[in-house]
């Protein structure tokens, strides 16, 4: 089994891993970090994006071992020092979420949405950009009323 | 209103753990020594099986079992049940056809579950199901709902001859041809509501436990009902006895109608726990469930609507054949008739109605209530066939609309219905005045201007919710009752445990709940603790469908309350030496009429636990149950009015604005009942606009099996959503609620399929207005005119 090592959410971590082994399953199955979650079997939901190295990527499209040296950082790494991110505090005023299953990608996917187009990202924009999300409850709405409201508060 | 009373914006107390990963969901679960569950479904739409032979999956790398309908069969399982009896006009019972849990003998649908395969892992489970060998003999299969009926159709079950599951009626047929006789008007349209996939995010999942030392399962599963799953596994299909069979639902995400279902999966893993010896576990790929979760909608309709010459309606004439699928799932019977054929009224005033509907098995997923069940085919039927008479007339049709609308309470439908109050005319009035409507001339004016077709639809939206009373749900053959429970636990330091029979999967109850017994109890929202979902600590309860837990599930908490405080009040008066009668109870305290003594809730809580200074003969303690029975349905209603831009080079569809009035009753968190619309619109647009479930009517292969071919509304596909409410009391509960939960959905594809009709000037179109159907509509337009 090939041995894979990354830093998580800040912390190193290493482990013998099947090959065939999801950055997400990894994520899930042998660190416990549960909050990444999994929609799909076609990498269209967007429930499983954290950051890798500092960008949104699909974790179910990963393999564990292409992450090899990488920085990850999954829902469960936001909160720093349980202070709420900007994004999450949003997501919450906003009503941006309600059985919250896509929520984690869907902050995940924003916040890099928000690092690539600063504070002046706009609805049109932010729709466009959700394509590799989907919610099934909110009619995205609140969500992009969420984003908008957190790229302001982040910028 | 207090802050964080009824009728406050308050902050979802659930969203915490939402927000920074630490939901609870049911693949978040894990046991010690749990094993992996991976079903062998049926490649095969219709299909005898000859044998099935496990023998060399068995000796696969990790197998622990592998069992199959046989095995079932011989531990006396029982199969999957159908809860709502329906009789035919004939008053002949409907015909059912069995559904094991794992097929035996036939397969009747792509997927259909063979076999269960257990491993230590879910990647062995999945390989050894490659090496378990079915030899099928396979048969044509009856595919399309139209034409499941015909003569020399392939027979999905024995028992209904035709494919026919019923025959049902419902109104007065000679009333209605008479109105139809001498009508100066009469607008027929054919109608195909299209089939749906329900597609919750969160992928339907299950673990099955069985603990040896107390013969005791626990299942853990994505359930909106977790007790109703209880009792159909207990009592019908026989896994384990009630007592010895806890359910828990955790974190849900979503459900949509979805997860009401006792499906074959939980099932299997909760009895196969006992034979493996460990638990089981298992989730769903997303591509079962497109192929397994029950699917919604799938009526083929004409509907004939008489009018005399200034529009007046006489009367409405409807037949439907519903697609039930290959097996009868839990509530599929109810769908297409009490909760269809009871709505098509509409917010109108139509002296005669006579509905028939044939349901059919055909050989593809089983269909059952998917958000609005029944109802928005309703709506979409009345909705539809009124704008069009609409145009056939020349009439403006939110006159037309006016000109017809029930206006006097209670009013009796010719379809059984008794509408309790409303106010039709001021959502309309609202709702045109918020789109401008005045002003649409212009603005379609500018949108030729610039090469596009605009269009406006209407949709003037009735529904009902809670279904009640018991009684009367038993006589038209709910096999349960469709009550609440509530149980309201006062702490001794004073806050507040309440256990409701209701389920959260994404509809905010620990916020909403918790802000009802703020109000009741002149307590703290952060004092009250919302308990469900788990029949080991909520006795009894029957769940979260059907726009059912404002209505009832919280009146039930409401009833609670009340006792709660009935006693300490009884206790208030004795500490402080008053007659119970000069107790007054305001804002979280205990204070005697005209004097400065008072005993905050707290106090007399501790107090009535404390039980040293308590009215002689009284009870220690503070905790009170109810089970709140409604007297009747709740009728939510309102209008909708969408308009769009069509391009007519490309056939894309743009929804440019989206005004919704909505009259819910009481509202007890306006941010959350705007959710639950905005959610609503966007599975009507969805519906409308996007989705579509297709079948291969040769094969029955599932041709839209997946994202890629299976479109989901995305965040472009919908536009900034207009809400507003206009408010009418429910009599028939406490807190007057009529439920927000569907009321989108309902109204949704009628507005939008209204627009795009206008837009477009034909006088139908199938749904989804995809842009490959808008295109062919317009050319067979130009077609037509040329
Ligand atoms: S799980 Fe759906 S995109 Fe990754
Ligand atoms: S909040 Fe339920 S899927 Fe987005």
């Amino acid at each position: 089994m090939p041995s894979v090592s990354m830093k998580v959410n800040g912390s190193e971590v290493s482990a013998d891993v099947d090959a065939r082994t999801l950055l997400v399953e990894y994520l899930r199955s042998d660190l416990g970090l549960t909050g990444t979650h999994v929609g799909c079997d076609t990498s269209q939901c967007g429930a499983c994006v954290v950051h890798v190295d500092g960008k949104a990527v699909k974790s179910c499209t990963l393999l564990a071992v292409q992450a090899e040296g990488a920085e990850v950082t999954t829902i469960e790494g936001m909160a720093a020092n349980g202070d709420l991110h900007p994004m999450q505090e949003a997501f919450r005023e906003h009503h941006g979420l309600q059985c919250g299953f896509c929520t984690p990608g869907m902050i995940m996917a924003a916040t890099d949405m928000v690092a690539r187009h600063g504070k002046d990202l706009d609805e049109a924009t932010i729709r466009r950009e959700l394509e590799g999300n989907l919610c099934r409850c909110t009619g995205y709405h609140n969500i992009v009323k969420a984003i908008a409201a957190a790229a302001k508060a982040m910028g | 209103m207090t802050d964080t009373g009824i009728g406050a914006r308050v902050r979802r107390k659930e969203d915490k753990r939402f927000i920074t990963g630490h939901g609870n969901y049911t693949d978040d679960i894990n046991l010690a020594r749990q094993t992996y569950a991976y079903f062998l479904r049926s490649p095969h739409a219709h299909a005898t099986i000859n044998s099935i032979d496990t023998a060399e999956a068995a000796k696969a790398p990790g197998v622990l079992g592998i069992f199959t309908g046989d095995d079932l069969a011989a531990d006396s399982i029982g199969g999957l049940i159908c809860g709502w009896l329906i009789h035919s006009k004939d008053g002949s019972p409907m015909n059912a056809g069995g559904h094991p849990a794992l097929a035996q003998g036939k397969v009747r649908y792509v997927g259909n579950e063979v076999a269960v395969i257990v491993a230590e892992t879910h990647a062995q489970a999945k390989s050894a199901a490659e090496l378990v060998d079915v030899d099928y003999s396979v048969h044509d299969a009856a595919v399309d709902t139209g034409s499941a009926q015909a003569s020399g159709a392939p027979q999905v079950h024995e028992e209904a001859p035709n494919n026919t599951v019923y025959e049902f009626g419902l109104g007065d047929e000679a009333a209605t041809n008479a109105a139809f006789e001498g009508a100066a008007h009469v607008t027929e349209l054919d109608i195909v509501n299209n089939r749906l996939i329900p597609n919750a995010m969160e992928p339907r999942a299950a673990i099955g436990a069985f603990d040896q030392g107390t013969d005791a399962y626990t299942l853990y599963t994505t359930s909106q009902n977790p007790h109703v799953a209880r009792l159909v596994l207990s009592a019908f299909i026989g896994v384990a006895p009630e007592h010895k069979l806890r359910v828990v639902a955790p974190d849900v995400g979503g459900g949509f109608g979805s997860k009401i279902f006792i499906y074959a999966e939980e099932t299997v893993c909760v009895w196969a726990s006992k034979k493996i010896g460990r638990p089981i576990k298992w989730v769903a790929e997303r591509s079962e469930s497109f192929q397994c979760d029950a699917h919604g909608r799938d009526h083929v309709t004409n509907a004939k609507m008489a009018l005399d010459k200034d529009g007046t309606m006489l009367g409405l004439r409807v037949k439907t054949i519903a697609n039930m699928g290959a097996y009868l799932s839990t509530f599929s019977s109810a769908v297409p008739t009490y909760l269809y054929t009871t709505l098509l009224s509409g917010q109108y005033n139509i002296p005669a109605i006579y509905a028939e509907v044939d349901a059919v098995f055909t050989n593809t997923a089983p269909v059952d209530a998917y958000r609005g069940a029944g109802r928005p085919e309703a709506c979409y039927v009345i909705e539809r066939i009124v704008e069009t008479a609409a145009r056939e007339m020349g009439l403006d049709p939110a006159d037309l609309r006016r000109k017809n609308f029930v206006t006097e309470f209670p009013h009796v439908t010719p379809v059984i219905m008794t509408y309790d109050a409303g106010d039709y005319h001021a959502s309309i009035d609202k709702a045109c005045e918020m789109i401008d409507y005045s002003g649409f001339g212009k603005r379609k004016a500018a949108s030729e201007a610039a090469g596009k077709l605009r269009g406006l639809g209407f949709s003037a939206y009735i529904e009902a919710c809670g279904i009640a009373p018991s009684a009367a749900v038993g006589s038209l053959g709910a096999g349960v009752g469709l009550w609440e429970s509530a149980e309201v636990r006062v702490n001794p330091t004073g806050n507040v445990e309440v256990l409701t029979g209701s389920h959260s999967h994404g509809q905010g109850h620990e916020t909403t709940f918790a802000q009802l017994v703020s109000d009741k109890l002149g307590i703290p929202v952060d004092q009250v603790e919302i308990v469900h979902g788990d029949t080991d600590k909520v006795q009894f309860g029957m769940g979260t469908y059907g726009s059912r837990s404002g209505a009832v599930g919280m009146s039930a908490v409401y009833q609670a309350c009340d006792k709660v405080v009935a006693k300490a009040q009884k206790v208030a008066a004795h500490v402080m030496e008053a007659a119970e009668g000069d107790i007054e109870f305001k804002d979280g305290s205990f204070s005697v009429a005209g004097t400065d003594k008072s005993m905050a809730f707290g106090e007399v809580a501790l107090t009535a636990y404390v039980a040293h200074n308590i009215p002689e003969g009284m009870e220690p303690g503070l905790k009170e149950g109810a089970f709140f029975d409604p007297s009747n349905f709740t009728f939510p209603a309102g209008c909708h009015i969408c308009e769009v831009e069509v391009d007519p080079d490309t056939g894309v569809t743009q929804v440019v604005d989206w005004v919704a009035v909505d009259d819910f009753g009481t509202v007890i968190n306006p941010m959350i009942v705007e959710g639950q619309v905005h959610g609503g619109i966007a599975q009507g647009v969805g519906q409308a606009l996007t989705e579509g479930a297709v079948y291969d009517t040769e094969s029955g292969q599932l041709l839209t099996g997946s994202y890629m071919d299976y479109c989901m509304p995305r965040a472009v596909d919908l536009p900034e959503l207009r809400l507003a409410f206009t408010e009418t009391t429910c009599p028939s509960n406490p807190l007057g609620i009529k439920g927000c939960g569907e009321a989108g959905a309902i109204a949704a594809p009628a507005a939008l399929m209204n627009a795009v009709t206008d837009a477009l000037g034909v006088a139908d179109m199938p749904m989804p207005a995809s842009p490959q159907n808008v295109w062919a509509a317009l050319q067979g337009a130009k077609q037509a005119a040329e």
